[in-house]
């Protein structure tokens, strides 16, 4: 998307040795993304793990802010900072959060993970190098702007875009599919109800309590 | 743009942020206690007790700073900053008056308004996690299950304002809007002003600070002066929701009165509605966590869509 709004390729070379501010700030955000999201994958406490990921997630922000893809950035705080991590730490939170180390946080698949991460991550390098080579992209100011990524998002890239949303629909209805209870016999708590007798404060149970406890006078 | 105004323009963000909220704060004090019949804080500063959130300050500056033993140490020292930042930097972006009377005008302001706020809760998840107490994570639960409810329709309604101005600039909304949106836009306002609410964790959407429940909830370990960072998040919170409420259903600087006033109208809408925060407190009781939840997947959401529905509808029809 980047490159049908960034302008032309400058097929001229330039020198990687000196550096312009831009670049210098691009490189060390993408190294502290790089080390937050290893730490992310590596330390033993999971809610730490979490945190971890917003550092990542938002150095990534930052990467899109220098590539000038303004609403980039910000669709990716709103959602992964703002959404997926907080759902991440619910789900902590629900089932097993504690503090300090989880011994059992670790797996069995930590080899091929880390097999398929660096595969993954090979492919995309090869991939992107060989892509551009040493072409040189001019990022001018405003050619990531709401404007400019709506325009090529809905007129060049609509179809991905709604198939994506299909895929997207397709997991929801899963979800819903997944989270359904089987056993139709159970009953099933109303919501917002209160189950058990009156509120508080009417005479009716509280006279019927104290009924039935006092003992019956002939027996 | 040169240093010196950017510099400047920092500053006056930070002196608004250091200064609005407490206005705020001694408003809440004052109306809510008019409100039940008693006068509220009359000494501190002699006159009706405009220096008590300032005596509040130096008392939570004096208290020791405790850490609970069990506790994450780290993670429950960062989370008031992480709280309290936010909102400094929303400021930043909210416009105040015509050309360019504002921080920074992004392109992307709406966007940028809504992402930054969400951030905030992370702070207090933080908190309600690393303070190794069962009330502090029961108030961090039912804080991160309200923030993803209430997100939503928020967000929707956000963007059927965007939708009518056709921009999500917040001073190209501002530029874009004319009074009738008013009327047009009433039921998304509404909707945004109570997400609004519910994020901020204020009565009657205060169940995960319960403070007659679960004591605070995510604060319950809290002293000192990061306890008055969570304090003061809540204020800047009301500000920045009521000046954003303000901006993008009320009309910001437009009003009957020459345009440079235009900043006055501004504030003037931003404390009417953070005088509305406030009644509200005063008036209703609490709700109770289901029917929280209830209220906005039954009632917000299907609002902001209607709201959607109409604005497309007229927008269509104008156009």
């Amino acid at each position: 998307m980047l490159l049908a709004t960034a302008g032309p390729l400058d097929p001229a070379t330039r020198s990687f040795l000196s550096p312009t501010g831009v670049e210098v700030v691009f490189l060390l955000v993408g190294l502290a993304v790089l080390g937050s999201a290893v730490i992310t994958v590596t330390t033993k406490q999971l809610v730490h793990a979490a945190l971890w990921l917003v550092v990542s997630l938002g150095g990534l922000a930052i990467e899109f802010l220098l590539l000038t893809a303004e609403f980039i950035a910000w669709v990716q705080v709103l959602i992964y900072l703002g959404s997926v991590v907080v759902l991440v730490l619910f789900g902590l939170m629900l089932t097993k959060a504690p503090i300090g180390r989880s011994p059992d946080a670790d797996s069995g698949n930590r080899w091929v993970a880390l097999g398929v991460a660096l595969a993954a991550a090979g492919t995309l390098v090869t991939l992107v190098v060989d892509a551009f080579r040493t072409s040189w992209v001019d990022l001018g100011a405003g050619g990531g702007s709401t404007k400019v990524t709506g325009e090529s998002l809905f007129r060049h890239w609509v179809l991905p875009f709604e198939a994506l949303s299909v895929l997207l629909l397709a997991a929801l209805v899963g979800a819903i599919v997944l989270s359904r209870t089987r056993d139709k016999r159970l009953p099933r708590p109303r919501a917002g109800k209160l189950r058990a007798g009156k509120p508080v404060g009417s005479n009716g149970p509280a006279a019927r309590v104290t009924a039935s406890t006092t003992p019956p006078q002939e027996s | 743009m040169n240093l010196l105004d950017t510099l400047l323009r920092c500053v006056a963000a930070l002196v608004v942020f250091l200064t609005f909220p407490l206005i705020i704060g001694q408003t809440e004090h004052k109306v809510m206690a008019h409100m039940q019949g008693r006068l509220g804080p009359m000494y501190a500063g002699g006159f009706h007790g405009w220096a008590q959130l300032v005596a509040d300050g130096v008392k939570f500056a004096q208290k020791e700073d405790v850490v609970p033993a069990e506790a994450d140490r780290r993670v429950f020292q960062l989370a008031p900053a992480v709280s309290l930042l936010p909102y400094l930097i929303v400021l930043l972006a909210i416009p105040v008056g015509p050309d360019g009377f504002v921080g920074q005008a992004v392109d992307a302001g709406l966007f940028f308004v809504l992402a930054v706020l969400g951030v905030g809760v992370i702070g207090k998840l933080m908190a309600g996690w690393a303070s190794a107490n069962k009330f502090s994570l029961l108030g961090g639960l039912r804080t991160a299950a309200q923030l993803m409810s209430y997100e939503l329709p928020m967000v929707l309604a956000a963007a059927s304002v965007a939708m009518a101005a056709g921009t999500i600039s917040l001073p190209g909304i501002l530029g874009a809007f004319h009074w009738w949106w008013v009327p047009w836009q009433l039921i998304g306002a509404f909707v945004f002003f109570t997400a609004g609410l519910a994020e901020l964790q204020r009565p009657p959407f205060d169940m995960p600070v319960a403070d007659s429940e679960i004591i605070f909830g995510a604060y319950t370990e809290y002293t000192g002066l990061r306890f008055a960072f969570f304090l003061l998040s809540e204020y800047a919170g009301i500000l920045v929701v009521s000046a954003l409420t303000a901006v993008l259903f009320l009309g910001g600087w437009h009003g009957p009165m020459p345009e440079h006033l235009g900043w006055l109208w501004t504030i003037l809408k931003t404390f009417a509605l953070a005088f509305v925060v406030i009644w509200i407190r005063v008036t209703y009781p609490r709700l109770r966590e289901d029917q929280l939840m209830r209220f906005a997947w039954t009632c917000l959401i299907p609002l902001a869509l209607l709201q959607l529905a109409i604005t497309g509808v007229v927008k269509v029809a104008i156009s």
